[in-house]
């Protein structure tokens, strides 16, 4: 019996080997940076596109973490992550006072929209964006929120309260899915229903199916509507750890000539997505 | 429909050119749980034998709490750990947020009850005459553990087995821990909730059966064993 024991250890012992080896962490790069950002930023494949060259200028590798804004500052607040790449102003400004957060710098913009079937139920096409959520109130028309809090949702929830004195919340045709953008424009899609997205994940969806999408552009290009991205760097005298040196590095390339020319020259099926406006 | 078959084509094309972003959700599935079924294996087998094996007042308490703890939420598994190893948590310091090692640790506790539960049971199932005549013969407590586990092997094989398919599809821990960082902590798993959070159907589809095909070898070299054994 012990003889088969060791036979078997015998057998199961290079197994063992290999998956300890394989197990064995990645050696780690020289310097890793960790941005906690937005949904529109990843899903559009903007990452994607500049972390590699954000590495061969500067020698730092770059990891993130995609999730709403809300969530995102509250990694930043936590001193989980160095850097935070996010879209909403007033919440960022808190987060400065608050002292979570320093040396915040306007990067880019894009804008949001409000896309809905062709059909378009609630007769909106291309009204203001006042009458345009009205009437989708009055007609009850489906419309799909993000209700996660992030940017985009705090924009929207501020459009409404703006436009209609209050948040359309608990009304049956208000859906919220806490989901990221795309998975909610997928929701919006099968209801039949009315949201508002950022232009770049919209581009994305139209992508997605394969030029013939069931939601359509219906409001745009309101003033009310940009959408202001900034970085901010974590506060490292709120957290010790934090690697502000890189994250330093990571916000400078972002508005130097370099970044910037980068991200304008950024192209989802021909289209620019997002609109550098650093103030350097 | 046609992102139905279309995944099944784009799986074996993923698999076959090699695509590097799969190849790293593979190995970072591999990875995390060859590690969390190693720790929970070697802590989970010696308190299932003490709990399978001996007689102690508050047996049958400890017995339901580990029941109990077989149908533990991923989700609150990886809000708990989460909270633990987040900076401003107690073990903030080891910086095991967005790690793999962070996400080892939630998959542990995961497989940890169901090793302990399945070993118990059948260590308790073997006959009492072996234990009756180890003891006449005069076994040391280590002859008697390693004995004992070596007749209840079957048991163990499931306990195994079962174990790794939770682990290697679980989604909760791995997302909130893990936070899905590419080329780091994305595992198949995470990776086909963000496929499908991007409405990308075929990829997610083609992942999943990537992972089948995972558990697949894995079952099948364990029944090979079996039969050797």
């Amino acid at each position: 019996m012990k003889q088969q024991f060791a036979r078997q250890f015998k057998i199961l012992l290079p197994a063992l080997i290999i998956v300890f080896i394989a197990a064995l962490p990645m050696k780690a790069a020289s310097s890793q940076l960790l941005l906690a950002t937005t949904t529109s930023t990843d899903n559009t494949g903007l990452l994607d596109y500049l972390a590699p060259m954000f590495t061969k200028s500067t020698g730092i590798e770059l990891k993130w973490v995609a999730t709403g804004t809300g969530k995102a500052l509250k990694l930043g607040e936590n001193c989980d992550c160095d850097v935070l790449m996010v879209h909403a102003p007033p919440a960022e400004k808190k987060y400065v006072e608050a002292g979570f957060g320093v040396n915040r710098r306007q990067i880019m913009f894009n804008d949001f929209v409000i896309i809905g079937p062709d059909s378009d139920p609630a007769g909106i096409k291309k009204q203001e964006i006042c009458s345009a959520l009205q009437n989708i109130s009055e007609k009850k028309e489906p419309f799909v929120s993000r209700g996660d809090n992030s940017g985009t949702n705090k924009k929207e929830m501020f459009l409404w309260k703006q436009c209609s004195g209050q948040l359309p919340e608990k009304q049956e045709w208000y859906l919220q899915t806490g989901q990221g953008m795309l998975a909610t424009i997928n929701v919006a899609a099968e209801r039949n229903g009315y949201t508002m997205t950022d232009r770049g994940t919209y581009i994305k969806f139209e992508a997605n199916s394969k030029g013939n999408p069931p939601l359509r552009i219906v409001v745009e290009g309101d003033e009310s509507l940009l959408n202001q991205y900034s970085v901010i760097e974590v506060n490292p005298a709120h957290c010790s750890k934090v690697q502000n040196e890189l994250a330093r590095q990571f916000g400078d390339w972002l508005v130097s000539k370099e970044g910037q020319e980068a991200i304008n020259q950024f192209r989802l099926l021909d289209k620019q997505l997002f609109t550098a406006n650093a103030s350097q | 429909m046609s992102f139905i078959l279309e995944g099944f084509v784009k799986a074996f094309q993923l698999l076959y050119q090699g695509d590097s972003e799969t190849y790293s959700a593979v190995l970072a599935t591999l990875k995390v749980s060859s590690i969390s079924m190693t720790v929970s294996l070697l802590a989970g087998i010696p308190l299932g034998y003490l709990l399978g094996y001996l007689d102690f007042p508050g047996k049958r308490g400890v017995r339901t709490v580990v029941d109990t703890l077989l149908s533990l939420p991923t989700v609150f598994i990886g809000l708990v750990v989460y909270a633990f190893i987040s900076n401003r948590g107690p073990l903030g310091e080891f910086g095991l947020l967005f790690t793999l090692t962070g996400i080892a640790i939630g998959q542990s506790i995961l497989a940890l009850p169901i090793v302990i539960a399945l070993t118990a049971t059948s260590v308790e199932g073997l006959e009492r005459a072996l234990k009756l005549t180890l003891r006449s013969l005069g076994a040391s407590p280590r002859q008697m553990f390693f004995t004992t586990i070596w007749e209840a092997r079957m048991g163990l094989l499931i306990a195994a087995v079962t174990a790794a398919g939770r682990v290697l599809t679980e989604v909760g821990i791995s997302m909130m821990v893990g936070g899905n960082i590419k080329w780091h902590t994305r595992t198949i798993t995470t990776a086909i909730a963000l496929e499908t959070n991007k409405g990308q159907f075929a990829t997610g589809i083609a992942l999943g059966l990537v992972l089948l095909a995972m558990a697949f070898a894995i079952n099948l070299s364990l029944s090979t064993l079996r039969r050797r054994v």
